[in-house]
């Protein structure tokens, strides 16, 4: 038996019965990360002797008898723009080459908290911007389903980690997709949260209004057991939902329940809006067969309009750049990261620090940014974007009213070559098209595999009302549980 | 030709909260350099700020002490711009939306009483502190990164340097009263920018407004106003202008020097911070804080005028201090003469503390010993000139009045006999003088006088020596 292949869920029940210890657990992944990670690389540092000393502790408490957490003995990639105290954590820049933070984000408590063992930091794109995994500095990671393909991004080396079983579970960050749309490009479930429920506390900003952690699993109840672990309350952060009835508890969703019973006259919206002329029609076909599939399963579907969705990528992208120009002037080679050799004055020093140890696509997005926020240009921009997005919340409000989900693809486009969009930024941006609305309304969203096309997978999007994440869940268990069975 | 001055002040205060605004990290002066920080301020990358709520108390505090209108919806805005002693490449402000706006505070000026306007109160954080060293390179200490300010500004509405001193030592007496600040310039916790510019009040031209950065004194402040008002007047009547730029004071050289022209506006790119949720203030809150506020120092005025019946001008000084005006209220409990406490208050108790530059909660005088002192002047034990003497001793030593006079003997000399024993032996040696005051040289029992007190050592009761002396003169 290859432990690795097995599912989270699993592998904690045969450690709680002792069938197997952690550490054999541990030991077994960095023997698959040593077998395929030249062909993937999902990570920038891998943490192995920590791990390996975390998994003998569990273990012991196991031996002990002692209680153990929720994610005890289980191997968890975190993704390298949440930091883990004494780890290097880089955000897949130069910039954070040699950053090691004095202190874990609230995320990692909880997942230490929970017993979780984490093996290693994942890559992603610089400062999670892009859609490829490719603009890391410690080069692109590959998709375990075809290598000459990107895993999507910025989350690429999660999904990667996760799909490959280098890893059982990872966190991910979503800003706008980038937990799933590499969830979809990878063939795994991703779930991006409601903005609030998990804390940002020690996960770098991108964009901070936007920005989730989130997780991913290769299969539905995988995800909600990891996000379960996380989620609540953080008083460090003052965005951070307070309300233990917005808290998922995995307990909810128990195994007895049949899966034709969560979609049983659940009501859901398919807007019109989700396609467009770009998008590949084969996913559109996918789409349809999954549609049945809900259908078939009880739910009840019609057709319904978000007419301000069009303008979301262009809103999106000036509030998310304007908030990267601030949020990343932090790095200025002053504290801690890169600081160049060559400066004469103090602007200088700024100057070429940014220069050499930012990428083009951080470069591109704060300029991009900055411009939007100057004097002068702010009111035509940045204040424009923030009355669209509230527009496109008011929409997701209406919608929500009347319907428990909303579904569409999650990408336009199916997993691309490593380099084929790199030369355009603005096609790549348009891959974000069905997931940014998303979090400019601060929803919930999961993205799960529904189909292939020539072998490459395609993603359903379930979008939920915010801290609504047991309508998506419910929605995502009853059409795994349909898929399954041959539906 | 006739110029008129115009100036607008921002000071800076750093609010005496026990935390910084945004960390649980300590808010207390000095310490080892980069002791007092934290990842939050810091601004580490993934750090994330929460809102004091104790700092933004403080400034609705102050409001309110200033009259203004105090917004119940507000919230915190970046101000973004690269500069070493910020962490974050933003200070978290407020933009449009401040805290606190409108307000006045009230002067004395030589007009009369004069209201200044306040445009606004914010709140912000604080940055870090640099040193440069003589080797050029620049160190900075973080532990200051963070800390609570209000920043307040006025409508440029002061025309004399002097109006702007009274302003801010207004401002500084209201802000220790209520509590929220120690507004110790030297420690920089009161920070003064000056904004400044003349009018010829014939034509109409004018100079271009000059920014004069971080005063660190009152003193400072005066001085540059002063030189930049002299500066202004002389470009006017070369009929020159002076450009748009910020300055700073050189104490040493008692000038000031550009530190950057104005060529363009700043550009700092504000909006909203998105880590912290808009602060709602509900109205009951508000008018809790304002009744819990303690006297201000124009209401203690007004009640030192009308209840212990001083001069408007004692009145002013003695509440141009809480600690003072607390230190009279206190001595007043001791000796029930209020006119008589405020003078020897306002006269060599004010003194000593001149002299010796400091306030009066750091000396070694109690409002006890001082009002036992004064009981003892009016019972008669001892003169004035001695209690003067005492009160010296007392700021030295600590020491009860009733311990020094018995040590060093001085109870005032009241006995008869003693006294004619004194008086008839300084006749004896100054024959001439009874001769010239008999011819009509009155001067010559003023000189009498002083020989009696020398002789008996300053403790003789003056106004038995007075009425003897011509009794004794009469008699011979």
């Amino acid at each position: 038996m290859d432990i690795t292949k097995l599912s989270a869920f699993e592998m904690r029940k045969k450690i709680s019965k002792k069938e197997i210890s952690s550490k054999e657990l541990i030991t077994a992944h960095f023997n698959r990360i040593e077998e395929v990670e030249k062909d993937i690389n999902a990570f920038i540092t891998l943490n192995k002797e920590e791990a390996l000393k975390s998994a003998e502790k569990v273990d012991e408490k196991i031996v002990k008898g002692e209680q153990i957490g929720l994610l005890a003995g289980l191997p968890i990639g975190i993704k390298d723009n949440i930091v883990t105290k004494d780890l290097r954590t880089t955000c897949g820049s130069k910039m954070l080459e040699n950053f090691i933070p004095p202190y874990d984000a609230t995320v990692v408590t909880r997942i230490k908290e929970a017993d979780g063992i984490i093996i290693g930091k994942t890559n992603m794109d610089e400062f999670a911007m892009g859609s490829s995994t490719e603009t890391s500095y410690f080069g692109p990671t590959k998709n375990p389903i075809d290598t000459e393909r990107v895993p999507g991004g910025s989350s690429g080396g999660s999904a990667a980690a996760v799909k490959s079983n280098e890893v059982a579970l990872a966190l991910g960050t979503d800003t706008g997709g980038s937990i799933r749309q590499p969830a979809a490009y990878c063939d795994i479930v991703g779930i991006k949260p409601s903005y609030g429920i998990v804390s940002r506390y020690g996960t770098v900003s991108m964009a901070n209004t936007l920005d989730q952690v989130g997780v991913f699993g290769r299969d539905v109840k995988d995800a909600v057991f990891m996000l379960s672990a996380i989620t609540g309350y953080d008083k460090k952060d003052s965005t951070s939902f307070n309300n233990p009835e917005g808290t998922i508890i995995f307990g909810s969703f128990p195994e007895e329940i049949d899966y034709r019973d969560y979609l049983k006259g659940m009501k859901i919206g398919i807007p019109r809006e989700f396609t467009y002329e770009g998008m590949d029609s084969r996913i559109n076909e996918e789409i349809k067969k999954s549609i049945k599939i809900f259908e078939s399963l009880g739910a009840e579907i019609e057709e319904i309009s978000l007419p301000h969705i069009e303008y979301g990528l262009a809103a999106y992208y000036i509030i998310s750049t304007s908030e990267i120009s601030s949020n990343l002037a932090r790095f200025d080679g002053v504290r801690y990261g890169y600081r160049a050799k060559e400066y004469n004055t103090l602007d200088e020093l700024y100057t070429n620090s940014r220069t050499e140890a930012f990428g083009e696509e951080v470069k591109r997005r704060i300029m991009l940014g900055t411009y939007s926020l100057s004097r002068g240009y702010a009111e035509d921009h940045y204040k424009k974007a923030l009355k669209v997005r509230t527009l496109i919340k008011n929409d997701f409000d209406k919608a929500f009213s009347k319907y428990d989900i909303i579904l569409s693809p999650t990408c336009p486009i199916l997993p691309f070559k490593l380099g084929e969009k790199a030369k355009n930024p603005l096609a790549m941006y348009m891959g974000d098209l069905f997931t940014v609305p998303v979090n400019l309304a601060g929803l919930c969203a999961m993205s799960i595999p529904c189909g292939y096309v020539e072998g490459l997978p395609v993603g359903l999007q379930i979008i939920g009302d915010r801290l609504k994440e047991a309508n998506i869940i419910k929605a995502g268990l009853g059409f795994e549980g349909g898929v399954k069975n041959g539906l | 030709m006739a110029y008129k001055t115009i100036i607008g002040l921002e000071i800076h205060t750093e609010l005496m909260t026990k935390t910084k605004m945004f960390c649980s990290c300590t808010n207390a002066f000095g310490g080892e350099a980069n002791t007092h920080c934290c990842p939050v301020c810091l601004g580490l990358p993934g750090a994330l700020p929460v809102i004091n709520k104790v700092a933004i108390e403080y400034a609705i505090k102050s409001g309110i002490a200033f009259n203004c209108k105090i917004n119940t919806h507000t919230r915190m805005d970046r101000k973004n711009y690269f500069y070493s002693d910020l962490v974050k490449g933003y200070q978290i402000s407020q933009d449009d939306l401040p805290l606190c706006e409108g307000g006045y505070i009230e002067i004395e000026s030589e007009e009369g009483t004069k209201k200044v306007h306040l445009e606004r109160i914010h709140i912000e954080e604080d940055t870090g502190k640099q040193t440069h060293t003589t080797e050029g390179d620049t160190l900075i200490d973080y532990n200051r990164a963070g800390v609570p300010l209000i920043e307040i500004v006025t409508k440029p509405e002061m025309n004399t340097p002097e109006e702007a001193r009274l302003f801010l030592e207004n401002l500084r007496a209201t802000l220790k009263y209520i509590e929220v600040s120690d507004c110790k310039m030297e420690e920089g916790s009161l920070r003064c920018d000056v904004n400044i510019n003349i009018v010829d009040t014939e034509t109409g031209n004018k100079t271009n407004i000059t920014e004069i950065k971080n005063l660190n004194s009152f003193r400072g402040a005066v001085r540059a106003m002063e030189y930049e008002e002299k500066r202004h007047i002389e470009l006017l009547q070369k009929g020159e202008n002076t450009i748009k730029e910020t300055r700073r004071w050189d104490e040493v050289k008692g000038e000031t020097i550009t530190m950057r022209t104005k060529g363009d506006v700043a550009d700092y790119r504000y909006a909203a911070d998105g880590d912290l949720a808009e602060i709602v203030i509900e109205d009951s809150r508000i008018e809790e804080i304002k009744n819990n506020l303690p006297e201000l120092p124009h209401h203690k005025k007004e009640r030192f005028i009308s209840d212990y019946d001083l001069s408007e001008y004692d009145a002013g000084v003695l509440t141009a201090s809480k600690e003072l005006a607390l230190f009279f209220e206190e001595t007043i409990k001791y000796i029930d003469d209020s006119k008589l406490v405020s003078n020897w208050i306002m006269g060599d108790v004010l003194r000593r503390l001149k002299d010796e530059e400091i306030e009066i909660q750091d000396t070694k005088l109690t409002p006890k010993a001082l009002g036992e002192l004064i009981n003892i002047v009016k019972d008669g034990k001892i003169n004035n000139n001695t209690g003067k003497k005492v009160l010296k001793e007392i700021f030295d030593t600590g020491k009860e009045p009733e311990t020094i006079i018995k040590e060093q003997g001085l109870v005032q000399i009241s006995d008869e006999g003693a006294l004619k024993e004194i008086v008839s032996k300084v006749l004896d040696e100054n024959e001439q003088s009874i001769i010239d005051y008999k011819n009509g040289k009155d001067r010559a029992i003023g000189f009498l006088v002083g020989q009696i007190m020398k002789a008996s050592k300053g403790k003789a009761n003056p106004q038995m020596v007075n009425k003897m002396l011509i009794e004794m003169i009469n008699e011979r």
